[in-house]
């Protein structure tokens, strides 16, 4: 019973303090991207490693700067949409609306009631498209890799609805300076209709694939955690400021486009980590249905462009090709372009991945003086210095895949 | 917290200035009252989420050239506000530093930095973002043309050895026009480089 130990409890602490000053200055640095599956693009981390734990990371983007402000500086408004399509490259068409309305602002042009119905399904269809990616390449992060393949799936039918509106499956360039490039066609929201009441059930398998996978759950909970604080002082916007409890949606907040006739909730977390920003997306997809619904079951007859606004809208093809003013009209747009008043307007969407903002500033004429885009992807990565530390390296993945950014409006 | 409007600004905050705003609310601030000005709207008024950080180049001739432009959100009373504060050197414009109170400046400001050059005093780490560590130009800078300038490849070894440069775009035919203003002739959407002919291309 009296027996003695000859290592006591001192001896083993002093030698593991050994044993880890002997492991210090071991740390290793790893370069992750910029080309990188897990990356989504070009983003590039210098990440420096104590064995499997990130001591530091430091996030180098612009591997995809084109300038496009300069070159917005340059152009005519309505030559610029086309732009705005390779910012968010996943929603294109939210962007489109965003860039027309922060124009109009300024212009305090406001559009007919069938436009912004049509402008709010743009929106929420590119929400949805955008969102069934982020999860699907999120659970791919995470080792899911069959989620992706039902979200890719849906995609593929929401890019036939959006080749049959607007002439192209990616890079849509829908929206004019006061207007929609075109009506919406005839039997398509109805076609939209189909499409939402088959999302829904996937999204139910996607529930039952994630929500209470164990695996998933284990490498996503508690991991990649945004406090409150911080997820405002990073001015982290959209669903990853949600996600961590803050209750900010501009469609409820600051209402454009007439949001405010649409009943819908606003999801937000609680503990700001991966796993809560996975279930907000996921739940924000069944509200943008919901939304969708009430704007097919209420989209009023009209025009599609403000008809008034005869030194901003180029009239359609039809009314070109048989009336001179409007030959005239279209004639002085497509050469001097939208004539927008001098001064300067901001405005922000709630994009899919947070607040796309444009601030436009005007000296009058067609051309903007100075366009600066505030891309929420830009925001999102600037925490990860602040946010990855102390995370295990396979984590870098999960966290990435969780914020849910793209490179094209990070870098512009 | 209530929503602040500009005379109830002006009340406390006497070196403010109304300025002209299609939308929000709207002030200029003199650059040397801005951390000041900031501060207190965080922790008083509200204004929490800085969502953006840039500035305006009014033009090589201009003084001051350079203005500063910031626009805050509020989280919970959901409202607006503009900052604009002019930089005082026009050949090496600087502003105070916001990143302190909002670490989402530290980003914002060096892409402003790195597209305008200009300084801001206090940034813990200010260098380029979008473009190269030795890129000589601020881009966005009116002077700058739309094609860009020659400069050395950004790796001196891959230069060396293959003999690479960064050349300016060929601007041919391309959407671009010249800035609005001017006769008819002058504004219409052209190429700026009027030199290139298909013939040539073919060659």
């Amino acid at each position: 019973m009296a027996t003695t130990n000859e290592i006591s409890i001192g001896d083993l602490g002093a030698r593991a303090g050994e044993a880890e000053e002997e492991l210090k200055g071991e740390s290793m640095a790893l370069n992750i991207g910029p080309s990188h599956p897990t990356t989504h693009g070009v983003l590039r981390l210098l990440a420096e490693l104590d064995g499997d734990i990130i001591t530091k990371c430091e996030p180098v983007i612009g591997y995809l700067h084109r300038g496009d402000e300069k070159i917005a500086e340059n152009m005519t408004y309505n030559q610029f949409v086309p732009y705005t399509d390779r910012l968010d490259y996943l929603a294109p068409l939210a962007n489109n609306v965003a860039f027309a309305m922060a124009v109009e602002k300024l212009a305090a042009l406001e559009v007919p009631e069938r436009c912004q119905a049509i402008r709010v399904l743009c929106c929420e269809l590119a929400r949805i498209s955008s969102h069934l990616l982020g999860i699907g390449v999120f659970g791919m992060d995470a080792g899911a890799w069959t989620v992706f393949m039902y979200t890719f799936t849906e995609r593929e039918k929401l890019y036939t609805l959006f080749e049959e509106l607007t002439g192209a499956r990616f890079t849509t360039s829908y929206t004019r300076i006061g207007g929609v490039a075109r009506d919406i066609p005839e039997g398509w929201l109805g076609r939209v209709t189909d499409f939402i009441n088959g999302v829904l059930p996937v999204l139910d398998e996607i529930d039952k694939l994630l929500t209470r996978n164990r695996i998933f759950v284990d490498r996503t909970q508690g991991i990649g955690t945004i406090s409150r604080e911080d997820a405002i002082a990073y001015g982290l916007t959209g669903p990853n400021l949600r996600a961590s409890g803050v209750d900010l949606d501009l469609r409820k907040d600051k209402p454009y486009l007439g949001y405010e006739n649409y009943d819908f909730d606003v999801p937000v977390g609680t503990t700001g980590d991966c796993y809560d920003r996975y279930l907000l997306r996921a739940e924000e997809v069944r509200q943008s249905v919901c939304i969708i619904r009430q704007v097919i079951d209420t989209i009023p007859d009209g025009s599609f462009y403000a008809e008034d606004a005869k030194r901003i809208f180029s009239p359609p093809k039809e009314k070109v090709l048989t009336s001179m003013e409007a030959l005239i009209q279209n004639f002085m747009i497509t050469t001097e372009g939208p004539q927008i008043p001098a001064g300067e307007a901001y405005f922000e969407a709630e994009n899919p991945k947070g607040a796309l903002g444009f601030y436009v500033v005007s000296k009058g004429g067609g051309v903007p003086y100075r366009l600066k885009i505030r891309g929420p992807s830009f925001c999102s990565l600037s925490i990860l210095d602040k946010l990855v530390p102390g995370h295990y390296m396979t984590d870098i993945t999960v966290i990435l895949g969780s914020l849910d950014f793209v490179m094209g409006e990070c870098d512009r | 917290m209530s929503q602040a409007d500009f005379a109830s600004l002006k009340e406390r905050f006497a070196y403010l200035t109304e300025r002209d705003s299609a939308d929000h609310l709207s002030v200029n601030c003199p650059a040397k009252h801005l951390l000041e000005f900031c501060t207190s709207l965080r922790d008083e008024l509200g204004y929490d989420l800085l969502l953006d950080v840039t500035a305006i180049d009014w033009d090589v001739q201009t003084s001051p050239r350079f203005t500063g432009i910031y626009h805050i959100l509020s989280t919970t009373h959901h409202n607006y506000i503009r900052i604009a504060s002019d930089c005082l050197e026009d050949a090496q414009p600087s502003l105070p530093s916001l990143a302190g109170i909002f670490p989402a400046a530290n980003w914002h400001e060096r892409e402003t930095y790195d597209m305008m050059g200009i300084r801001y005093e206090g940034h813990p780490d200010l260098k380029r973002i979008l473009m190269w560590e030795d890129y000589p130009y601020h881009p966005l800078r009116k002077e700058f043309p739309l094609a860009g300038i020659e400069v050395p490849f950004p790796a001196a070894d891959v230069a060396e050895s293959a003999n690479a440069k960064v050349l300016p775009a060929p601007m041919m035919g391309g959407p671009f026009v010249s800035p609005s203003g001017g006769t008819m002739r002058e504004i219409e959407p052209q190429a700026k480089d009027e030199s290139w002919t298909e013939k040539e291309e073919q060659h």
